[in-house]
């Protein structure tokens, strides 16, 4: 594991490089003197999501890929500007569906950003673990699909074991397995029940040894590191020019990282390390996506240490903005005046006019939001900057003067979510 | 090398572009800039290039549509979000487009991540960029007309499916 504070960058110029790769692969011909064009997608069972891809082919060699986007579109943004900020929440889960929570959360943020909402202390913690839990699902979702898409099955059910482990926690604390809604603006829905902190505790020993395991398996296994090392390679430059964030710029050797870049949640009084790895290959995503568990294991066991000294609401008693728990809107009067005058039409939270970018890091990258209010009760205009669909940018790049069997062992590498690529 | 803060791109743009910057304001740390235009490209580039500033890193292209609340001078924005990579500092600049005249300058020739952020927002806005490699819709079908996220374009209503040449309707059998 390589830590560094900045990337040294060399004086290339991306697009240059790009053009010049491009021209030595694309004046290659087969015999008959023409590409053959094959289309892999929209329905592949390999490419996990709806992703269409038109490959042209020199023999088995890729010498063009273009992407095609857009079968899951589903006008997030549009819905965005007639739903209020509290029901947004709902449309985040449906994003990026491997790490709802994180989704949630990050708007969460943005909102209480936007607003100056001061969130307290036990939520932001709460958060702080929730969402590095959810961070561990979802790599352990992609190291697994990647293991399974070079042929090693045993890693993928290992990993998903733990992954359904996580969907019980969450269930257990939200109600919900997948589409978990669970943050709030100003906070979180409600409490963590009795019983979380064992099985947090059950869930980081046991995603530690999964880790090892996994490590053991195929860290060192031939045939995993034929399929992977020198695969799909991403110089530092490219990954910056094409605006990659995430494990994938960090497997580049860039140490960027919203958590400690633009610290929120309180992230900034947690001992955890960045994990770079300097190739940029296949090889070093799984390397760092490893690394990248075992600090949030570490980031988890401090927040469950600190758990029992940080007491209190979880969600902020700055009732003109946020929705007041739901136990007293049942029970007192003036929460449940509070709760409509949110809730109702012409009335809702007062946030003032402004604009605001701010980004989280989700599982695959820098998740943002630009928000645009005009006083509403309805945001006027949500941009999400969507780390895949930015990362996706740049797998034509990552997959020229490659075979096809290559195609999907690189993009099980990169995590592209189709919800979330195309909104 | 020292570092960039607001103010100091604050005070070098203004130096710089004094007269064709229309507002700038610092919300809670984070500078916002308004400038015409025409000369946004201009802007971007002194901004990538000039090693003081330094913004290498294209973080985000978004368009909006002012239609409703008459805000910006002119009907359709676009916003750039740019950053540091060394102290990971963030600016945005917003920039305006009449109705009539829906061009504005691609900021491909200065990172490869605009290709498809400007394809999306002509996608969504109809907003062209004059210098685009590709500029095709992206997330819409190519046969798809009107650009969904403008203001006077419904949320739901007929005529949408109908629009695909090859749908037709299932026609249950008569008995």
């Amino acid at each position: 594991m390589n830590i560094m504070n900045q990337a040294k960058f060399d004086k290339i110029d991306p697009i240059a490089l790009k053009e010049e790769r491009e021209k030595s692969l694309r004046t290659v011909s087969d015999q008959n003197g023409e590409h053959m064009i094959v289309n892999l997608g929209p329905q592949h069972p390999s490419t996990h999501g709806t992703l269409h891809n038109i490959l042209e082919l020199n023999g088995e060699t890729v010498v063009k890929a273009t992407p095609v986007i857009g079968y899951l579109h589903t006008g997030f943004e549009k819905l965005g500007e007639h739903l209020d900020y509290h029901q947004f929440i709902t449309v985040t889960d449906r994003m990026n569906y491997l790490s709802s929570m994180n989704n949630n959360i990050g708007f969460a943020i943005a909102v209480e950003e936007l607003a100056e909402v001061e969130v307290p202390p036990r939520a932001q913690l709460l958060r702080v673990i929730l969402s590095e839990m959810s961070r561990i699902g979802d790599h352990l979702a992609c190291v697994g699909l990647q293991a399974m898409d070079v042929g090693a099955f045993s890693v993928f059910l290992w990993c998903w074991k733990w992954r359904e482990k996580m969907y019980d926690i969450f269930e257990h604390t939200t109600g919900a397995r997948l589409t978990t809604s669970f943050a709030r603006i100003g906070g979180l829905a409600k409490d963590i029940p009795e019983g979380f902190e064992q099985m947090a505790t059950e869930f980081v020993e046991n995603v530690a040894r999964v880790l090892d395991e996994t490590e053991l398996m195929i860290s060192r296994n031939r045939i995993f590191i034929d399929r992977s090392q020198g695969i799909g390679i991403l110089e530092k430059e490219i990954a910056c020019s094409y605006g990659v964030t995430g494990p994938v710029l960090r497997a580049s050797g860039v140490p960027y990282d919203v958590r400690k870049a633009h610290p929120y949640s309180g992230y900034e009084t947690f001992d955890f390390e960045i994990p770079t790895e300097p190739d940029g290959d296949s090889y070093a995503r799984y390397k760092l996506r490893l690394a990248e568990m075992r600090q949030s294991l570490r980031i988890i066991q401090q927040g469950m240490e600190r758990l029992p000294d940080v007491q209190g609401p979880v969600i902020a008693d700055d009732f003109k903005m946020v929705l007041p728990p739901k136990d007293n809107v049942y029970n007192n009067m003036e929460e449940l005046i509070h709760h409509f005058k949110i809730v109702m039409r012409t009335h809702g939270p007062k946030i003032p006019v402004r604009e605001f970018y701010s980004s989280t890091e989700v599982p695959n990258g820098e998740l943002g939001w630009y928000i645009i209010s005009d006083g509403g009760m309805f945001p006027y205009r949500i941009r999400t900057r969507s780390p895949s669909f930015y990362n996706y940018q740049v797998f034509p790049y990552m997959l020229e003067g490659h075979m096809i069997p290559d195609v999907p062992a690189i993009l099980s590498t990169l995590n592209v979510i189709a919800g979330e690529l195309d909104r | 090398m020292q570092e960039p803060t607001n103010d100091m791109v604050l005070n070098l743009l203004q130096e710089t572009f004094n007269d064709r910057i229309l507002k700038t304001e610092v919300v809670r740390n984070q500078l916002q800039i308004e400038v015409i235009g025409t000369h946004v490209y201009e802007l971007i580039k002194f901004l990538k290039d000039d090693e003081r500033c330094d913004f290498s890193y294209l973080v985000d292209i978004g368009g909006v549509d002012f239609l409703k609340n008459g805000d910006g001078p002119e009907r359709f924005g676009v916003i750039y979000i740019l950053q540091n990579m060394n102290n990971y500092l963030r600016i945005i600049i917003r920039t305006y487009i009449s109705e009539e005249d829906l061009e504005i300058d691609s900021l491909t020739p200065l990172y490869l991540a605009a290709n498809w952020a400007e394809r999306e927002v002509y996608d969504m806005f109809g907003i062209s960029f004059k210098g685009h490699p590709d500029l095709r819709r992206i997330l819409m079908p190519d046969d798809y007309e009107g650009h969904p996220l403008r203001k006077d374009y419904p949320l739901q209503g007929r005529g949408e499916r109908e629009n695909f040449s090859r749908y037709e309707y299932y026609e249950p059998s008569k008995v």
